[in-house]
């Protein structure tokens, strides 16, 4: 496999007047741990949910596996939409964990699990109930797989999300802010569970605030502010860094 | 008071036909007020003005003028309809406005991000529709509804006023052949209030049960 | 369709429709009124007693709400008088009813409004060292109508709607008015033509009136 698995090249996006990305390029391989960092309004949620298109990109490529996945033909000047149909396609091969978990209330942590599983990958109950129950006890919620939502902790909901995610056996994991809405005491599991999965290999993209777990798993960091990627490097690098931005950002979080 | 106990079976008959009137009403209201409530939701827009429209308008008017509207006034355009049909379409008009209100707000309730982490796994708008919208929404559909089932069964007493002899018109007749007034009022009150307290008793209980959907 | 519509009966006896709807506004007005101090007072009963009183006040409240409004209008004109308490006229005994009829839905407005109160505000007021009679009077109450606002526009204009049983007892209200036109004339089509805007329009303009208020005082949680 030659090419990079997630190829992102002059990437635009508006919301009305505000332009939020502004020429973003960047190239993801398999097995990289990314990390992203900035400040609020930087557009780093923008791009993550741009790449498994939440939110649909206006110009530039988006590739995955070298396919464009926002539209259905390489050439920029008159390319259609894909349309939601086509898309459910792409996304059952992405991941995504959210800041806010967007557990299905109404079903239990093995449940929660076990729907992607059934109705996209089209599993057996039996196959998909077994491989439900092994990824919440790989992210420590044996006890709880037959619990709702409602009766589990943020920490505990958040470890559901991954599960859920990362049960689809997905090409790359997206996580948007995983531990943004955490109590500080139920972050440390959350952080623990992401650890393992980069031990596994995953390839991931993590958006984040949380600089230490950033720089301990990376193999990259990548700092955004306003809506452009202003650096991209190894942790260390990025700690040295003589930008002035970073720094100023990198001040600010300290505090 | 020996009189009103002797017209029971009489009262009865009358609220066998309120039970009915009732019935046919919710069964008929509901099924064509979620499919319109599903329209306003996700329909095209000519649609849900049309149904918004619809929806403010009956709202905003008595249900006394709709029933005497579809009883008296439809005749006059050459609409004739008994009593009891009369009945039944008016109060079906009526509840089929707090269906879709009902419908449209069990839809909404349905928190964008869960939408979101269905579309993310990969699941299909009609898949995202079957197991994460229907489930959430018919459970938040629920209570409100039975409220709205109370109402009319409530509602359904002013059909005696077009003739339908229901239990308020029963009540009424026996009264007229009686004189007794007050034990025969006090005995529908309680009726009714038995029917409306178990509904609105279950409706609150169900919410209770339901509450952990709201988040 | 052989019907010729003919408007000019409705506008000789426009009046009746007018000051009906007058009427009706006020009834509305006049029932909310009471039905606000009674839902007021019991809220505050229920809220501070124990549980004998609390089912009393309960017991009121669920007995009215899942009653018809149509059965507690006979009830209070034709049965009450049958056994020698009262004789009142049509529309006092209307007004009785429907204060009685709000009052019930109010206690229910009123007990979660004051129970929205946010604790801080109390005390603050316990911090400045005010009795608990005072914090009722300043803070409490007064906090609860702002939130209570939306709510009341909403019962008011649905008495609106209500005032219309009155017509089965002869109360000159809007819907009265409209019967009467009607079998007198036999101008069905044309009388509905004209209440339902005038219903429509009343209540929407209400609405909107209310809302103004609301801007200016209601507390959006």
């Amino acid at each position: 496999m030659s090419h990079p698995l997630i190829q992102i090249k002059n990437l635009y996006k508006s919301f009305g007047d505000t332009e939020v990305l502004k020429d973003v390029s960047i190239d993801i391989n398999r097995g990289e741990v990314v990390s992203i960092i900035g400040p609020s309004g930087s557009g780093k949620t923008t791009l993550l949910r741009c790449i498994n298109v939440l939110t649909k990109y206006d110009k530039g490529s988006i590739k995955i596996d070298n396919v464009e996945i926002g539209y259905a033909s390489d050439d920029e000047k008159n390319r259609k939409e894909r349309s939601e149909y086509q898309l459910s396609e792409f996304r059952s091969e992405l991941g995504m964990v959210f800041q806010l978990f967007y557990l299905f209330p109404h079903l239990t942590a093995l449940e929660n699990v076990m729907l992607g599983l059934r109705k996209v990958r089209k599993l057996s109950k039996v196959k998909a109930a077994d491989q439900a129950k092994y990824w919440l006890q790989r992210v420590g919620l044996t006890e709880k797989i037959n619990s709702l939502p409602s009766e589990m902790s943020g920490g505990q909901q958040q470890r559901v999300g991954i599960a859920r995610a990362v049960a689809m056996d997905p090409k790359v994991l997206l996580l948007d802010e995983i531990t943004s809405a955490l109590d500080p005491e139920l972050v440390g599991e959350v952080l623990e569970v992401v650890q393992k999965l980069v031990e596994d290999g995953m390839t991931m993209i993590i958006v984040t605030h949380e600089m230490s777990f950033a720089s301990d798993v990376s193999n990259r960091i990548v700092f955004m502010d306003e809506g452009k990627i202003e650096i991209d490097g190894t942790p260390s690098e990025i700690f040295d860094s003589k930008n002035e931005r970073l720094n100023t950002f990198l001040a600010r979080i300290k505090k | 008071m020996e009189a009103a106990l002797s017209s029971l079976p009489y009262l009865m008959d009358g609220l066998l036909v309120t039970l009915q009137v009732t019935l046919l009403v919710v069964v008929f209201a509901t099924i064509i007020g979620v499919i319109l409530g599903v329209g306003i939701s996700y329909g095209p827009l000519w649609l849900r003005i049309l149904v918004r429209i619809f929806s403010d308008f009956i709202r905003g008017i008595p249900v006394l003028v709709l029933i005497f509207f579809v009883y008296y006034g439809l005749p006059a355009i050459g609409i004739n309809m008994e009593t009891f049909t009369a009945a039944v379409v008016a109060l079906s008009i009526f509840k089929i406005s707090h269906v879709i209100e009902n419908t449209r707000g069990a839809i909404q309730s349905v928190h964008h991000g869960q939408m979101e982490a269905g579309k993310a796994i990969g699941l299909k708008f009609h898949e995202r529709l079957i197991y994460i919208i229907f489930p959430i929404a018919l459970r938040r559909f629920l209570p409100p509804w039975i409220n709205s089932v109370a109402d009319t069964a409530k509602g359904s007493a002013l059909v005696s006023l077009i003739g339908v002899v229901d239990l308020m018109l029963a009540m009424q007749k026996v009264i007229g052949r009686t004189y007794e007034a007050m034990p025969v009022y006090i005995v529908g009150l309680i009726i009714y209030f038995i029917i409306n307290y178990c509904l609105s008793l279950s409706s609150r209980k169900l919410e209770a049960k339901y509450a952990f959907i709201k988040e | 369709m052989d019907y010729h519509f003919n408007f000019s009966y409705i506008w000789r006896h426009f009046d009746r429709l007018f000051y009906g709807l007058v009427l009706s506004l006020e009834l509305a007005l006049v029932s909310i009124a009471i039905g606000m101090i009674i839902g007021l007072l019991l809220a505050l009963v229920y809220v501070e007693s124990g549980k004998s009183i609390r089912f009393f006040v309960a017991s009121y409240v669920e007995l009215i709400r899942n009653s018809p409004l149509l059965l507690l209008v006979y009830l209070i004109f034709y049965g009450i008088p049958s056994i020698g308490w009262f004789q009142y006229s049509a529309t006092t005994s209307f007004i009785v009813t429907l204060s009685i009829y709000s009052g019930a839905y109010l206690v229910e407005v009123f007990r979660s409004g004051l129970a929205a109160v946010p604790e801080g505000l109390i005390d603050a007021g316990k911090a400045i060292g005010m009795k608990p009679w005072q914090r009722l009077i300043s803070i409490r109450i007064p906090t609860m109508f702002r939130i209570v606002l939306p709510a009341l526009s909403n019962t008011y204009i649905s008495l609106f709607k209500d005032t219309s049983i009155a017509s089965v007892i002869a109360v000159p209200e809007l819907m009265y008015g409209a019967q009467w036109i009607n079998f007198n004339t036999f101008r069905i089509i044309e009388v509905y033509a004209v209440i339902t805007p005038m219903y429509l329009v009343t209540g929407y303009v209400i609405l909107l009136s209310l809302r103004q208020v609301e801007k200016k005082f209601a507390i959006n949680k």
